[in-house]
């Protein structure tokens, strides 16, 4: 028995958690390890342009007067990533994994879907279905399903609230971000906790996500210390999006049974004074990075199974608009790393910035669907067969064009 | 259909409170209602504690006197500490307005229609000048409108600098204009945007209209010498004629108020509000018969809120719904309604603003521009559950310091909160300051008697059988009180 199963029957037996669950059900837990997939999303339209440039390119230069990124070797210039493209130099945190090959990206890819609302493209990358308003639910929900995990701390997004990406008829969980995550509360305690039973479990509307909270905090924090005590040696958390996804990958390390994790970041609708090198964007990308950095440091061997999947709703103009930022646009740049990823390319149909290439004159195009992405992730990394995937992309027809051979 | 008192305090107060039954009762469910629905001035235990809060009385541009401290200052690190100090000030000024008129304003409905119309029109306290407009913005541009014109809270909206600011409008200029300088340099469509989508129309537009919103929209922006810090700049404003929605507009000032007052009249923003407005009142997925309903009334009256609001209300769908008494408390409903029914006043704003922060839904700090979400299903989730069971269990063992006292050092921080709870009490002897700490622990009678006309008897009775700490807790924390 693992030391986290343990400490989990040791909770039910002395706090009452009178669980449905019994050795048999520890078995198949055990049985659900396997590879782990992270997708960070960035809320708010991240300006891909200035993310993976291409700075080859003069358009780009013209389009761009205040807050193009200087050219590589430049002063505060891009990171050279293949004679053509530049990474934004303020994620030299990932450079070493694009160098070791474990860091691609998808140029020009993003929804079909050319609605330029943040809300509607959001919910339509969420869902996986673009186009069609109103799916209940996530396509990682959908994605537990068809992996059939069993326990809703198998898949866990990180935050507050539940996101419409991991809604659904398959249990999954949230954990909260932030340094105090993993701080006793007063329902972790037995008495608190009998008292609240006794209310909870058999109601109706709330009975099954109470009997979920209570399992899954104790268990998620249990997985949390338990790493805490070896590895860390106390050392103080980081703050931002590196501490949640340290936290992420050492609950992770320690509990392999933990699949699916969703992350996401705000603050990318630069309308204004988006900066370049440095300023607004400069400033998110920064966290961005070194929390990808941390999470890849802090899961060790784990990174091998993992793949981390970065995407965003929808590109900018690739024009600067009147104040010195950027507008609402259509394709964008989605990243893929992990140990399991032939990194160390830019993957897509990239067609250049030509104005006759740009989708209405204004934006990047979208030659890649996002969908195609997460499809061969779907196949290759996880494992999942044609039907599978077609319940979690349903209606979809995959393509491999241009991303072929990402994942190893 | 006539509704329950119980109905009436679920669905159109912040929560029932102790004595609420009688207020209603006592003139009859009737006149309650037709009274909230004419809601007067606040009474003076209300307007006492907003007298003298600059957030919500001075002007826009007297704010920004007295509370902007300008950039280039605040590269001194002094100036930058006082200034993140006054606008914490302003922020605590605004939200313990809100939360103190939400408690305590016997005009229930009105507050309710508040938070739903703020939040309809969403800015977002931390972007920058909004700090120092929000609470002003609240005051004047939503407060005065939740029971009259649509249109009027539009334009109001639409003039205010915290929404100029907040959705970049001010900086929406022609670039063709010699008269361009600064940070002004040409079209910015992000207002353009959202008014149609967010605000009015709803996702009925094209890329087109966005493109001649945003022309027709230049010049529409800010000035420090104007009292209300609204200006429209013929000089900054594109004065082409743009075709919009199918509709001509010539350029100019008086094109736009006509463009908002369009905007304001179409079938599908009285559908959209009414929509939204079912939503919050009504059921996630409100009945399509009620939005019609309400849709026509919006149409035959030209957006009187009022009678929308009250074509909501007597809709047999709306009793219906209360009824079931199934509508998932927001965050912040259900912290109101935490601390209506124990009787504790928000005398300290700190705890409460954190808790609704730690609940996901912090006051005045939706970033971005579609506002909170109303649904279930977008606030439930296992870890916001056991938030609130934590917030249950501090408020009701009286560990959450609201009640003001004369100590220097508060400890108002959730963190701080959460170390002083019994839960951490089993780990002995861990926080030994705070056990001799006065608490004001709820009164589980005060609560019973506030809540038993809508909780069943077998909560009731579980509370009184809970350990003692805990009954009150039980209730607040209870599954019934996470509906209204």
């Amino acid at each position: 028995m693992k030391r986290r199963d343990f400490l989990k029957a040791g909770l039910a037996s002395t706090a009452g958690l009178m669980l449905p669950i019994g050795d048999r059900a520890w078995a198949v837990r055990a049985g659900a390890q396997g590879p782990r997939l992270a997708v960070v999303f960035l809320r708010g339209a991240v300006d891909g342009l200035n993310v993976v440039t291409p700075y080859a390119e003069d358009e780009y230069y013209e389009y761009r007067p205040t807050i193009a990124l200087p050219r590589p070797g430049e002063g505060d210039g891009l990171l050279d990533l293949d004679g053509h493209f530049g990474l934004h130099p303020a994620l030299e945190a990932v450079l070493p994994l694009w160098k070791k090959k474990e860091l691609a990206f998808v140029h020009a890819c993003g929804s079909p879907d050319p609605n330029r609302s943040h809300f509607e493209a959001q919910d339509y990358m969420e869902t996986a279905t673009p186009g069609v308003p109103g799916t209940r639910n996530g396509w990682m929900n959908r994605l537990a399903g068809a992996l059939h995990l069993a326990h809703a701390e198998d898949t866990v997004a990180f935050g507050s609230t539940e996101p419409l990406i991991t809604r659904g008829a398959a249990a999954t969980t949230t954990f909260p971000t932030g340094r105090g995550a993993s701080r006793t509360m007063p329902m972790d305690r037995d008495p608190v906790q009998l008292a609240f039973d006794a209310l909870y479990r058999k109601d109706r509307r709330l009975g099954r996500v109470y009997s979920e909270a209570v399992r899954s905090r104790a268990a998620l924090r249990s997985a949390l210390e338990q790493d805490m005590g070896s590895a860390s040696q106390g050392a103080p958390d980081a703050k931002g999006f590196s501490g949640d996804a340290l936290r992420a990958a050492r609950m992770m390390v320690a509990d392999p049974s933990i699949r699916l994790v969703f992350f996401q970041l705000g603050g990318w609708d630069t309308h204004i004074n988006e900066g370049a090198t440095h300023g607004q964007l400069a400033n998110h990308l920064k966290p961005l990075g070194d929390g990808l950095a941390a999470f890849r440091e802090a899961l060790g061997p784990t990174w091998r199974e993992t793949v981390v999947l970065v995407v965003s709703e929808f590109g900018r103009t690739a024009h600067e608009n009147g104040n010195r930022g950027t507008d609402h646009g259509h394709g964008n740049v989605h990243w893929v790393l992990g140990g399991a990823v032939r990194g160390g390319r830019v993957y897509g149909d990239w067609r250049g910035l030509a104005d006759d290439a740009l989708y209405q004159h204004r934006d990047v195009p979208v030659t890649t669907d996002f969908r195609s992405v997460i499809d061969i992730i779907l196949a290759h990394h996880l494992g999942l067969r044609g039907h599978a995937r077609a319940t979690v992309l349903p209606g979809f027809m995959p393509s491999r064009k241009g991303i072929a051979g990402i994942i190893i | 259909m006539k509704l329950s008192t119980a109905q009436l305090m679920d669905r159109l107060t912040l929560g029932p409170a102790p004595g609420l039954a009688d207020t209603i009762e006592h003139p009859g469910a009737d006149r309650w209602l037709e009274a909230q629905l004419s809601p007067q001035a606040d009474p003076v235990a209300v307007s006492d504690r907003l007298d003298g809060l600059d957030a919500i009385s001075l002007d826009p541009v007297q704010l920004f006197q007295r509370y902007w401290i300008p950039f280039k200052k605040r590269k001194d690190s002094a100036e930058r500490k006082q200034y993140r100090k006054q606008l914490r000030e302003l922020y605590f000024q605004t939200a313990g307005a809100r939360l103190w008129r939400g408690y305590e304003s016997p005009w229930q409905l009105r507050e309710l229609l508040v938070d739903f119309w703020f939040n309809h029109f969403n800015v977002f306290f931390r972007k920058g000048l909004c700090a120092l407009w929000t609470g002003n913005y609240e005051q004047e541009a939503i407060r005065p409108h939740v029971l009259g014109k649509f249109s009027d809270m539009l334009l109001a909206t639409a003039r205010h600098p915290a929404m100029l600011f907040y959705l970049d409008n001010w900086m929406n200029v022609t670039p063709n204009s010699p008269w361009i300088h600064g940070r002004l340099k040409g079209y910015n469509e992000n207002y353009a945007r959202e008014v149609m989508e967010l605000h009015t129309i709803g996702l009925h537009y094209h890329q087109a209209d966005v493109y001649g919103a945003t022309h027709l929209l230049t010049g529409w922006g800010l000035d420090r010498h104007s009292e209300s810090g609204f200006r429209f700049r013929p000089r900054l404003h594109d004065s082409a004629a743009q075709t919009i929605l199918g509709r001509r507009f010539e350029g100019g000032e008086d094109a736009i108020e006509d463009f908002f007052r369009f905007l304001a009249t179409r079938p599908d923003t009285a559908q959209h509000v009414s929509r939204e407005l079912a939503q919050y009142f009504v059921a996630d997925r409100p009945p399509e018969k009620l939005v019609a309903h309400m849709q026509a009334r919006f149409l035959a009256t030209e957006g009187d809120l009022k009678a929308v609001t009250e074509a909501m209300i007597e809709h047999p769908a709306f009793a219906a719904a209360a009824s079931r008494r199934d509508k998932f408390r927001t965050p912040y409903r259900y912290v109101l309604a935490l601390l209506r029914a124990s009787g504790v006043p928000p005398d300290n704003v700190q705890p409460i603003v954190g808790a609704l922060r730690r609940l996901g839904q912090p006051l005045y700090g939706c970033a971005t521009p579609n506002g909170w979400a109303n649904t279930q299903a977008e606030w439930l989730s296992p870890d916001a559950l056991t938030t609130r069971l934590d917030l249950a269990v501090a408020l009701g063992g009286g560990w959450m310091r609201v009640v003001q006292e004369n100590e220097t050092d508060m400890p108002g921080t959730m963190s701080a909160m959460s170390a002083a709870m019994p839960g951490a009490m089993a780990d002995e002897n861990s926080n030994p300051i705070h056990r001799d700490q006065t608490r004001h622990a709820v009164d589980v009678e005060t609560l019973i008697g506030a809540l038993e006309l809508v909780l069943p008897p077998s909560t009731l009775a579980a509370a009184r059988s809970a350990p003692k700490r805990l009954r009150a807790a039980v209730l607040l924390g209870s599954p019934q009180m996470q509906y209204c």
